[in-house]
């Protein structure tokens, strides 16, 4: 059963083509990494997906929504959930009243004038920061945490709205090694225990290989592979555009020194 | 109206666009490479017509004129120079809204020097010598002066195109435009760079300035007047693009010479004086264009600004200790009336002080928690009061009914004005709302059939028992702590926290689902509406209401309040508000140059206390704990 179904995906940027008729599907409760070199389309694709860029052309079906041209926050309530590249959370307020806005805003709760927001929805919101490990921190300002634990908070966020899709941008962008596969590996237990899909893009390849169910490769602007780990690793357009044909440093027959005079 | 009247006219408003445009451009520029936006700008062009009636009138003649023109250029140029090289070098890296109100500083200090320099008349210089002419158009006398200033703008603006284009000065002005750390990181000195283009802005403020003065008197009013108009021009053409100001500076004086070609129309058994209506015809322009091109005519989106204030710490509700000290202080007021029997005009104070309270609380309100920096909150103040006390006026209105149509009308002209503001953010909201705090004080103005005009609306005073100022004094108090807690209580509220989320990071927001254009409209309307029951208060307060009471000024006046108290904590614009109020009322009234007065105190809070004096105490109480 099929998630998220991308078709005929494409967006140009004046005569660029960012992303060139790129069509993929993410089954249900697949971890599934979209990963390829610099400038390949994978923010593009990306950002068409979470609603920050409109397509040009294409669909983006979840279940039964197109979500082509739609604004994140509409998105959002049908039920995807996101992380950013360059972690965001609210400086202003605690690590668990970040939580807790993400819980007001998806209970509808917004516009509400009253009740303070702070015995809103606190217990659930200390259970998601017990699941990524940031209970402790709760009551800290978000502004202070380090940046890994920004990344764990936002997690806590996304989760929120008990999604069925999450997209992450470079979930490991700017951790140390270290800190990369245990978040990778925290997430990977958080979505199976929930039946999740997971679309992500991601630099780090020993995390791509060693988690991801599937992978799918871009390179300026196409889709060139799509398969497992051990598919994609042993593809030769996928080891042309990381390695290149080999031609660039292929050793050139020395020429003979000419004698000195 | 025929169409050789619609074609003169149109030559007026091209005559009248020239002076508009050489502001524009010089505000354009400046804010293009510094980040600043220089609201004195418009005081060096007052300046500029000043001393161009000076050098006119002593040296006289045709030098006297056209060189005293010249000499006037460079003299604001160097005054422009020198006014970078003292006070806005030191605040590039500070908060946005502290330039702005540094810059504003500037205005209440030239304002009162020029005031001493000149003294209160209106001058009007002499006719051009070699253009006292005029001639004749479609039987109407057009003067060659006018016909001079039509030509002389688009050739100011060829010289500037070329100059930007060809010379190395140029390119560097245009690079840093596009991204000024990227300038300095290629070794190029900025600092001689943001002097040399200040002045260049203040050369031609000051130029446009004096090209006026054989047009129009010199008064007091002009820096006010013109930094309104210019704001709209450069918001309509786009900040940073000195064609779209001069494009901007024609299409809006066009509009406005149209609105006074058709003049007066009967339509469906009613006559409409068109005339009237040029402030609106430039708001509805503005508008138009911020629809269509948020960004302006010719406009691009303004890169990131890196680098801004540290974020505040979260919201904490209060501690007892501070719940006490409300609890007295309010004990404390309510016990003011007693008093009163030995000085009453404690009383009077004590009014005042409460209403400054609800403005300023009104005005945190979108500032702080919002992070919308209104600098037009006199608006809603203006059109709570008018509401009232023209309902007092016309339908002879209880004040009870007077005082609940103050927050409906400052609601209806928050929800129309936010409308359009929450679509931008940073200075093009602080000039879009300024610009519109304008258009309020300008119709309330003209419309004198309805206003009074500059005379305003009188005898709007509370009937007995509200008469007695004590009993006066205790509606307000309760008004006030009802306003003050409220707001807090929306703040500590989902919408409160949802209005900071979209603050701190909007796209976050968005990605869990917050409308943050529409949370931060309704945030608008709700401190609209809580500043339209001040501006009702203080109708009853006062008798009377004027548009002098509800300009540019009283919009400064809160926004100092709130940085004076501290703009990251909910108890500074109360405090701001009080210590400002009591200030105003006790010393400044003291001095004739109190505007002077108040700009230094700006300026002296801009560079000592960017934190206000409530950050300031929590500042030192920390540093206290930590030591001990």
């Amino acid at each position: 059963m099929t998630d998220l179904s991308i078709r005929s995906l494409a967006k140009a940027f004046g005569g660029v083509r960012a992303v060139n008729d790129v069509s993929f599907e993410v089954a249900r409760g697949e971890f599934l990494a979209m990963i390829g070199p610099n400038g390949a389309g994978k923010s593009t694709c990306f950002n068409m997906i979470n609603g920050q860029l409109r397509p040009d052309s294409g669909e983006i079906w979840f279940e039964r929504a197109n979500l082509a041209g739609l604004a994140p926050r509409e998105i959002w309530r049908l039920g995807v959930g996101r992380t950013f590249q360059v972690a965001a959370t609210f400086g202003s307020m605690t690590v668990v009243e970040n939580v807790q806005m993400a819980l007001i805003s998806h209970a509808g709760e917004t516009y509400r004038l009253w009740k303070p927001a702070a015995s809103r929805y606190r217990a659930r919101a200390l259970e998601l920061l017990e699941q990524v490990g940031m209970k402790d921190a709760a009551d800290r300002a978000s502004r202070e945490l380090a940046y890994g634990d920004v990344k764990r908070v936002e997690l806590a966020m996304a989760l929120a709205n008990d999604p069925r899709l999450l997209l992450m941008d470079e979930p490991t962008a700017g951790m140390a090694p270290r800190e990369r596969n245990a978040l990778i590996a925290l997430v990977k237990r958080l979505v199976v225990e929930k039946g999740i899909s997971v679309l992500f893009t991601e630099h780090s390849m020993d995390v791509v290989f060693a988690h991801a169910d599937r992978i799918i490769v871009l390179a300026r602007g196409r889709l060139i592979a799509d398969g497992d780990a051990r598919t994609i690793r042993e593809h030769p357009k996928v080891q042309e555009v990381y390695f290149g044909t080999g031609k660039t440093f292929a050793r050139v027959e020395p020429k003979p020194l000419e004698p000195q005079p | 109206m025929n169409v050789s009247g619609f074609i003169f006219q149109a030559l007026n408003g091209l005559s009248s666009a020239s002076g508009l445009f050489f502001v524009a451009a010089g505000l354009s520029l400046i804010f293009g490479v510094t980040r600043i936006v220089n609201i004195a700008h418009g005081s060096l062009y007052m300046l500029g017509t000043y001393v161009a009636y000076s050098l006119a009138t002593k040296i006289g003649g045709g030098f006297g004129f056209w060189g005293g023109i010249v000499i006037t250029a460079c003299l604001v140029g160097l005054l422009g120079a020198a006014i970078e090289f003292v006070l806005l070098r030191r605040i590039y890296r500070a908060p946005e809204l502290f330039q702005l109100l540094a810059t504003f500083a500037l205005i209440l200090i030239i304002n009162d020097a020029t005031l001493w320099l000149w003294g209160p008349e209106d001058l009007l210089g002499p006719r051009a010598p070699g253009m006292r002419d005029a001639i004749e158009i479609f039987g109407r006398r057009l003067p060659t002066y006018d016909l001079f200033l039509i030509v002389i703008a688009p050739v100011v603006l060829w010289i500037l195109h070329l100059g930007l284009a060809r010379t190395r000065f140029g390119r560097l002005v245009r690079a840093a435009t596009q991204d000024r750390e990227m300038v300095g990181a290629l070794g190029v000195n900025q600092a001689m760079l943001f002097t040399a283009v200040f002045a260049l802005g203040s050369f031609l403020a000051g130029l446009g300035g004096a090209l006026q003065v054989a047009r129009e008197p010199a008064n007091l009013a002009m820096d006010l007047t013109v930094i309104g108009d210019a704001f709209v021009v450069v918001v309509v053409g786009g900040m940073g693009s000195i064609t779209g100001a001069y494009l901007a500076a024609v299409i809006i004086a066009e509009v406005k010479a149209l609105c006074i070609a058709i003049g007066t129309v009967s339509m469906f058994g009613m006559s409409l004086n068109f005339s009237k209506f040029t402030l609106v015809a430039e708001f509805l322009v503005m508008a138009a264009v911020l629809i269509a091109r948020p960004y302006g005519l010719l406009g691009r989106p303004q890169g990131a600004v890196r680098g801004v204030a540290d974020p505040e710490d979260p919201m904490r509700p209060a501690t007892p200790a501070l719940k006490f000290l409300g609890v007295v202080v309010l004990g404390a007021l309510m016990a003011m009336p007693l008093m009163a029997q030995s000085s009453p005009y404690v009383l009077i104070l004590g009014i005042d002080v409460m209403i400054a309270v609800l403005f300023a609380a009104s005005l945190h309100f979108i500032m702080g928690p919002g992070g919308m920096h209104s600098f037009g909150h006199a608006a809603y103040f203006g059109l709570g009061a008018y509401g009232a006390a023209l309902l007092v006026k016309w339908l002879a209105a209880p004040m009870g009914l007077a005082l609940l149509a103050a927050p409906i009308t400052a609601l209806l002209g928050a929800l129309l004005f936010g409308w359009f503001a929450v679509r931008l953010s940073g200075v093009y909201l602080a000039m879009l709302t300024l610009a519109f705090a304008q258009i309020v004080w300008a119709a309330v103005f003209q419309w004198e059939d309805l206003t009074g005009g500059s005379n305003g609306v009188i005898g709007v005073w509370p009937p007995a028992p509200f008469s007695n100022s004590s009993v006066y004094f205790i509606l307000v108090l309760l008004l006030t702590v009802i306003g003050v807690l409220a707001l807090r209580r929306i703040l500590f509220a989902p919408f409160g926290y949802a209005m900071r989320a979209g603050r701190d990071s909007p796209l976050r927001a968005e990605a869990i689902g917050i409308d943050v254009k529409r949370v931060h409209w309704l945030g608008f309307a709700i401190a609209g509406l809580v500043c339209g029951v001040a501006g009702g208060l203080f109708a009853f307060a006062k008798g009377s209401i004027s548009p002098e009471t509800i300009g540019v000024g009283r919009s400064i006046d809160g926004l100092v309040m709130v940085l004076l108290g501290g703009i990251q904590t909910l108890t500074g614009p109360i405090v701001g508000a009080s210590v400002f109020a009591v200030l105003q009322d006790t010393i400044m009234r003291q001095t004739e140059y109190w505007r002077a007065l108040l700009g230094l105190i700006i300026l002296l809070l801009v560079m000592a206390f960017p934190a206000g004096i409530v950050g300031g105490v929590i500042n030192l109480l920390r540093r206290w704990r930590t030591a001990s």
